[in-house]
């Protein structure tokens, strides 16, 4: 008990403390960008109404879903693929690299060509920046399987499916992890992008309306809602973490105790 | 029931050509528990995983029942040295067991007795439910050893499987061997670089030498089939087997033919 709440105190204790500098520092400001941080907590009730959340942080949530979840499955499917096979990979490795290399922002306009301007734009884009951390960790996870693990698979007549499911994938999932983590932050940057390029709702939208309108307290409650959003998400992501790969936290703390 | 014929292997790797396995040729018959037994880095690894069908013979062929082995056949198992890593650890033990049996064509109630069945006779009945790391080094080799038996098979190969654990987990292990062979009537074909070991477990004890390796001398073991830690290692017959398959050993590392015995399956004389 004790323990949990000294970890309460610790997550939360810089949070607090940079919070009471902004509130300090920003309290006498009569500076119309740096708003007190007191006008901007008052106006953020009013402008994150239920409509509001409905009808546009729904949107970009929903994009945000959709775009990831796209990349996780194609991202793991080609991973597995491309892992898997030594040909595959030397043929695929240079054209990976490359594409990964492209700053995904960049692919927006090129996007819009061809999907629109419509939701589908902005899920082809969070999807084709979110899929590279995600195919990459795959293909190292995959090919990482441990040679005695293979070898034992194949001694007892394990392949195919059954092999990718009770060896493979398992085997390559704290890579895979890995990789669906730095997708998850690719995809709310890619979100918040694809929105301001071209959109009529969406909390990137939003937050450059406010700007272009001068509402800038609310240009901040809009920012400081993206950054609960991450918050939130990431909490959500380790918690799916601890009970998948739940094995693999308890193996290395195994580990440790006897190496 | 396991014919070695000709056996040889040849690594080819970076240019070197490694000659692992000359030529090995010996039977293994039904319900035997026969030890193979040489100098470390003699090839013995290479051989069982030839006999397994995990690694392509060079030359020669491996029978089992008669059938020219291709590939892992579905009548043997393997238990391997290294049990932390043969072990799925994202499986716990009863899933792991239970892994193998998926393949086969088995209602669920069949599966789980069998199960349980195998974790009962490594006396493991209650550990179903851990995870395989969470276990000591010797029952996960326990665990791996039921794994093995759970898939019923008529061969089970074993690759120096105690090396890795301490020495009184070793005479435990080794009892339940000798056990488990003597209730199951199994085939064992066991691999190990310990010579005591060897004679202990062993009705017949083929003697390896030096990579390139032949088989330089077969023994059978004449110790009475109930054996135990305590008697069987004290008995002068042990003393006196343990000693010839020592001197062989050692011959076999000098490279020394002369002094071989091949393929004489006669004990020497008391």
């Amino acid at each position: 008990m004790r323990r949990v709440l000294l970890r309460l105190v610790l997550a939360c204790g810089l949070p607090a403390v940079l919070f009471t500098v902004w509130w300090v520092a920003s309290a006498g400001s009569t500076d119309v960008y740096w708003p007190p941080l007191r006008t901007i907590l008052t106006a953020f009730p009013d402008v994150w109404t239920a409509d509001r959340l409905r009808g546009d942080v729904l949107p970009s949530v929903w994009r945000l879903a959709a775009g990831y979840a796209l990349a996780a499955v194609a991202g793991v499917a080609l991973g597995t693929l491309v892992g898997s096979h030594r040909r595959v990979r030397a043929l695929c490795e240079p054209v990976l690299e490359f594409l990964r290399a492209v700053p995904p922002p960049v692919l927006v306009p090129v996007v819009m060509l061809f999907a629109g301007i419509g939701d589908t734009m902005k899920v082809v884009v969070i999807a084709s920046g979110c899929v590279w951390p995600v195919l990459l960790n795959t293909v190292e996870g995959v090919r990482a399987v441990d040679p005695v693990m293979a070898e034992t698979a194949r001694s007892y007549g394990i392949t195919g499916v059954a092999r990718l499911r009770s060896l493979v994938l398992p085997s390559a999932g704290p890579q895979i992890f890995a990789g669906l983590r730095q997708a998850l932050s690719i995809g709310i940057i890619l979100m918040v992008i694809s929105e301001m390029f071209a959109a009529s709702n969406g909390l990137g939208f939003t937050v450059v309306q406010f700007q272009r309108g001068f509402a800038i307290p609310d240009m901040w409650t809009g920012i400081l809602l993206l950054g609960m959003l991450g918050v939130v998400l990431s909490l959500v992501f380790r918690l799916v973490e601890r009970r998948v790969l739940g094995w693999y936290h308890g193996l290395r703390a195994s580990a440790r105790r006897s190496p | 029931m396991l014919d070695v014929r000709g056996l040889r292997k040849v690594y080819d790797g970076s240019g070197r050509r490694v000659e692992a396995v000359r030529d090995l040729t010996f039977t293994v018959d039904p319900g035997e528990l026969v030890c193979l037994v040489g100098p470390s880095g003699c090839g013995k690894t290479t051989l069982l995983k030839c006999v397994a069908g995990l690694l392509e013979p060079t030359g020669g062929e491996v029978l089992l029942e008669g059938r020219r082995v291709d590939g892992p056949p579905p009548g043997m198992a393997f238990v391997f040295q290294e049990y932390g890593r043969s072990l799925f650890p994202w499986m716990r033990v009863g899933e792991n067991v239970e892994l193998p049996l998926r393949q086969k064509d088995l209602g669920k109630s069949e599966r789980r007795a069998l199960v349980r069945d195998a974790l009962e006779s490594v006396g493991l009945a209650d550990a179903a439910g851990a995870y395989p790391w969470q276990l000591s080094g010797g029952m996960q080799q326990r665990v791996a050893i039921a794994r093995a038996l759970a898939y019923e098979p008529r061969v089970l190969l074993m690759d120096e499987p105690f090396a890795a654990v301490d020495a009184q987990t070793r005479g435990d292990l080794e009892d339940l061997v000798r056990r488990l062979w003597r209730q199951r009537g199994i085939t064992i074909l066991f691999v190990t670089h310990d010579i005591d070991e060897a004679v202990y477990l062993g009705e017949r004890v083929i003697v390896l030498s030096a990579s390139p390796t032949v088989v330089r001398e077969q023994l059978t073991v004449d110790l009475p089939a109930g054996r135990d830690q305590l008697h069987t290692r004290v008995d002068p017959r042990f003393a006196g087997l343990r000693t010839r398959v020592y001197e062989q050993i050692q011959a076999a590392k000098r490279g020394n033919a002369a002094d071989a015995l091949t393929e004489s399956s006669t004990p020497p004389p008391r």
